[in-house]
Formats: structure tokens, sequence, C-alpha cells
């Protein structure tokens, strides 16, 4: 635990130069999604009826899945290139392994920063979405560890796997043919019961639709224990799954 | 390994710093160290020279405690590598062979984040970083970041960030591959320093010149096994001879001109592409008994043997082909 937060210090001390930029995609994507789908999209959808959507309108049906979402890209961005950089191109996960640090305590060390950074994105945009009038009830505060649990469902397994990547190449396909059809189609945008029949056990299985679902429920005010339990407990066990994969990817990776 | 039943652990004496037995590596089906058996003493400068591809780099990253061994025995501070390679790990000091510094933060923040790496408290690293940087002459650098400095300044940086935790023994992968002579050998005067201090190097080399500079002791590795071993001088008064005549000759003479060469003093003669090689106790003498044959070369030279000759002489090749 002391050693892995040796390497938090480190992505820390990096973060200290780059965080100017991550603030821009951090706010403004929030304000842009949310004005444009939310307020200005959701008035066509509003006039024609929100039944479908629980009878709340389209923009307090949309935040708390955007936000869930938004919580996947950050945790995609975190785990993918500069994991892969590290080892591949500056290094220094080698430098590291060189100490008395181990393979794991680099691994938790960046699941601790990406943990920060998941906390960090989703406590603004919660201010945004409270700034836009799409917070409706005390539970939405539940929100914040939701979507850093959705986000980290993403992180811990896409780490593992950039930690096996010999060309960066490999995340244009997994952004292209993963996060992508994920973002458009887990009730992000649209209930899911919109979906064909055929397709919709796929959306069940997607972390991300867990993710919404459960942001959604708690900022709505709708949540049930079991349904919470089961979303909860499956982005836990991807959790899980993917911290397992990870303490041996980054063990062969960098102990060959 | 040591631990397997039936065989004794062996408790290294202590001045006995790392040992080796049987030690091997395997990639696969590809061999890259074939059984090695050495130790390294408290104090000492050891070198394993060989040209690329020889199980230098394996045989270090094992000593470094980030590649298990996949036979044989290897125990470091009287200690197993697979077990306690944290706690080894923390007693050594470790410049790779390509730089692994990091270049989007400044040099101070380097040896920073590499301190804490081995829970150094920051009083103590802000002291050492000072004694440090001045010790490879960065001083003016600290507070800039490292990616625009040049190749040697990098690799100084490197050799400092490795002395942040003061350890015991100090591993070099190939220290100056890469750079331009000058920055060689300022680098050279740096180790050597460190080697007048007292400090345990044990560096891998492709250059004989480093070797035959720096080691008090080296081994020669090709193919993943070891040719030899001694100090720079008893290998080459074991394996060559005192003086070494080179002659070059016309373009494609040189075969031709070997089998002229019979009756002239030489204990053995190389012939390279580019020049023939008499190993002679007297290179003078043999010059005047090439010249009294009428064979007149276009230049010649006599030299001191070195470790290149006695790495030609174990293995048929040259060191840096």
């Amino acid at each position: 635990m002391r050693a892995a937060i040796r390497q938090l210090r480190f992505w820390m001390t990096n973060y200290r130069r780059t965080w100017r930029g991550s603030i821009y995609s951090s706010v403004l994507n929030p304000v842009l999604y949310l004005g444009a789908m939310g307020v200005g999209l959701g008035s066509l959808v509003n006039a024609h009826g929100t039944a479908s959507l629980g009878g709340v309108s389209y923009l307090t049906f949309l935040a708390p899945g955007l936000m869930a979402a938004a919580a996947m890209q950050t945790a995609m961005g975190e785990s993918t290139y500069p994991v892969f950089g590290s080892v591949k191109w500056l290094k220094t996960y080698q430098a590291a392994a060189a100490t008395p640090l181990r393979p794991a305590d680099l691994f938790h060390g960046h699941l601790m920063f990406t943990t920060l950074r998941l906390a960090m994105n989703s406590a603004v945009f919660l201010a945004i979405m409270a700034a836009f009038g799409a917070a409706r009830s005390p539970w939405v505060l539940a929100c914040l560890p939701a979507a850093v649990l959705t986000g980290l469902a993403f992180a811990t397994p896409i780490e593992a796997y950039a930690m096996t990547c010999k060309k960066d190449s490999s995340f244009a396909l997994l952004f292209r043919f993963g996060v992508i059809p994920l973002f458009l189609f887990s009730g992000t945008f649209f209930p899911i019961t919109s979906l064909p029949a055929v397709v919709r056990p796929l959306a069940y299985l997607t972390p991300l639709w867990h993710g919404v679902a459960l942001c959604r429920s708690l900022s709505l005010g709708t949540a049930q224990p079991g349904q919470t339990a089961l979303h909860v407990g499956y982005l836990l066990a991807v959790t899980a799954a993917g911290i397992y994969a990870g303490n041996l990817t980054y063990r062969r990776r960098l102990y060959a | 390994m040591s631990e397997a039943p039936g065989n004794v652990t062996v408790v290294a004496a202590p001045d006995i710093l790392i040992r080796a037995k049987g030690l091997t590596k395997t990639f696969g089906d590809f061999t890259a160290v074939a059984g090695i058996d050495f130790e390294l003493t408290r104090g000492e400068v050891f070198g394993f020279l060989g040209p690329n591809g020889a199980g230098k780099s394996s045989t270090m990253r094992m000593i470094g405690c980030v590649s298990p061994p996949s036979g044989g025995e290897l125990s470091i501070f009287g200690l197993d590598p697979v077990r306690d390679g944290q706690a080894i790990r923390a007693r050594l000091g470790v410049v790779p062979q390509e730089d692994t510094l990091d270049v989007e933060l400044t040099v101070r923040e380097n040896l920073l984040i590499y301190g804490r790496y081995f829970g150094l408290r920051r009083d103590v690293i802000r002291e050492r970083t000072a004694r440090l940087l001045e010790f490879v002459q960065l001083t003016e650098r600290a507070d800039d970041e490292v990616e625009p400095l040049s190749g040697g300044m990098k690799r100084r940086l490197t050799i400092a960030r490795s002395l942040i935790s003061d350890p015991e023994v100090l591993l070099l992968d190939e220290p100056t591959t890469g750079l331009d002579p000058q920055a060689r050998h300022v680098v050279w005067d740096r180790l050597y320093r460190l080697k007048q201090q007292g400090v345990t190097l044990v560096l891998t080399t492709h250059y004989m010149d480093e070797a035959e500079q720096l080691c008090d002791r080296l081994v020669v590795m090709d193919g993943g096994k070891i040719a030899a071993e001694g100090s720079p001088r008893e290998l080459i008064d074991r394996y060559s001879t005192a003086e070494v005549l080179e002659l070059r000759f016309g373009l494609d003479e040189h075969e031709k001109m070997a089998g002229k060469l019979e009756g002239v003093p030489a204990e053995r003669i190389e012939v390279l592409a580019d020049r023939i090689l008499l190993y002679t106790a007297d290179g003078d003498a043999a010059l005047g008994a090439v010249r009294a044959r009428g064979l007149e070369p276009v230049t010649s030279l006599v030299r001191r043997s070195t470790l290149e000759d006695v790495f030609l002489r174990l293995t048929g090749r040259r060191l840096e082909d």
C-alpha cells in the first residue's frame, strides 16, 4: 500500500504539468453535451412526450447517464496511453521496477491516480449537472461514487490489457469498436428498451449499462435495493477481475 | 532454487556479494544465458565483456531481480532474487542500457521521485540530490526538464539517479553505448571516481577499452557462456602475446599475403577482412622478417595486445562487428 502511494505521488507530480489541458475536457465536454443534447435535442424530445423516459425531462434523464459515460471516457483515457507509454516509450515503469516497488505496486498506484481523476471529473460533472437544473434528488450525490465505480470497471481490465499491447494501434481499435458503440447504445441517450430485442441482452452485459442505470436510478430517486445491489455487484466483480488480470499482466511485462 | 530439496543452501561469505552457479535464462526455445558461474566480491569492479546477444543484459536483469532465472543458482547478498527481490533491489543501483528517465519532469524531480521509490525521506533526498548533481556535473540544470538534455547528460543523470539510494552494488548495462567519444570519457571519469570511492560496480560492455580501463576482473561472454575469466592483464597474458603486428596490404590481397608469411616469427596469424594480425613477442622483429621476404605492406603498426585480441582468440570473431 505504501509502495503504491509512492507511485501515486509520481502520477500526481506528472499531473501537475498536464492538468490545465485536462480541465478543458472535464468542464467543456459536460457543458457541450448537456447543452446540445440535453437542452437542444431535449426540447424536441420533451415536446413529443417523455412517458417512456419515466416522465422526466430529457435533460434530467440524460445527465446521470452521461455522467457514467463520461467516467468511462476518463477511465479509458487514463488506462491506455499513459500506461502503454510508461512501459513502451518512456520506460519509466522499467525504471521503477528496478527499485523496491513491485509490478503490482505500480499497477495499484496508477489505479489510485485513476480513481482520483474519476472522482475529480465526476464532481465537476455533478456541479455542472446541478447548474443545468438536472439534479432532482439529494441521492444525486451518490452518483459520484457510482460513476467512480463505473470508471474503475473499465480502468482495471483495460489497464491490464494495455500492459499486453505491443503497439498503440490496439487502442484505436478499442475506441472505435468498444468505447463509441458502448457510449451510444448502453442507455445513455435512450432507454435500451428501444433497442431490438436480440441485441438487448448484449447491452445488459456491458459495465456501462449497469453504470448508467445505477447513476440514473440514484439521480431520479427511483433506486431499488435489489437492482442497486445487482449493478454495484456487477461493477465490483468486473473491477476485481480487472485487478486480478492486471496483477498478472504487469508482472509478466516487467519481469520477463 | 537454493531451497530445492536435497540441495544444501549456500550461505555467501560476507565479502561475496553475488554468487552464480550454472545460472541459466531461456525465453521459449532461445537460451540467452547457458549456465554461467561467477562471484562478485565487495569493492571490485566486475565486467561482462561480449558482443551484442552474448547474454550480458539477461544476466544483469537476473541480478537486478527483474527477470527470474530459468535454472541454476543465484544469490545476491546471500538472498534469493525471486523470494527476496524487494529487499535485494533496495540495496542495488541500476543504470539500464536505454534511458528510462521521465523526460517530462525536471532533473531534480526525477531524483525526488526515484528517491521516494526507495522510501527515502524528502530531506535526505534533497541533500543527496545536491551532492549527486554536483558529482555528475548537472547542478546548473537541476530545474530544467530532462527532454532537451544531451545524451551524455541524460546518462550522467541516470547514474546520479541510480546512486540516490546509496546502493551497495551499482549495475551498469552498457553505460556508454550510443555516446560520442567526449561524453564517454566524462562518464568513464565519473565511474572511475566511484571505483576510487570503493563502490562495487558490475558493468556490461562491448567496448574493450571500457572494460580494460574500469574492470578489476571480467568475464568474456559469448553465446550465453563464459569463455574466460580474469583481470584484463591476466586475460591478455594468457590468451595473447605481448605485441601485435598489424599489416595492411592492398584490397583482397590479405588471404594471398597470409600464405607468404609462413616462417615469420609469430605465434599466431589472424587474417581479417581489412588487415592481418601477427601475434608475436617482438613486433619490430616480426616486421623486419616480413620486409626481409620482400613484402611491403601499405601500412604497418606494432601495438600491445588488448582485450579485443583476447576476444578474437577465444571466439574467432571481433567484438564490435
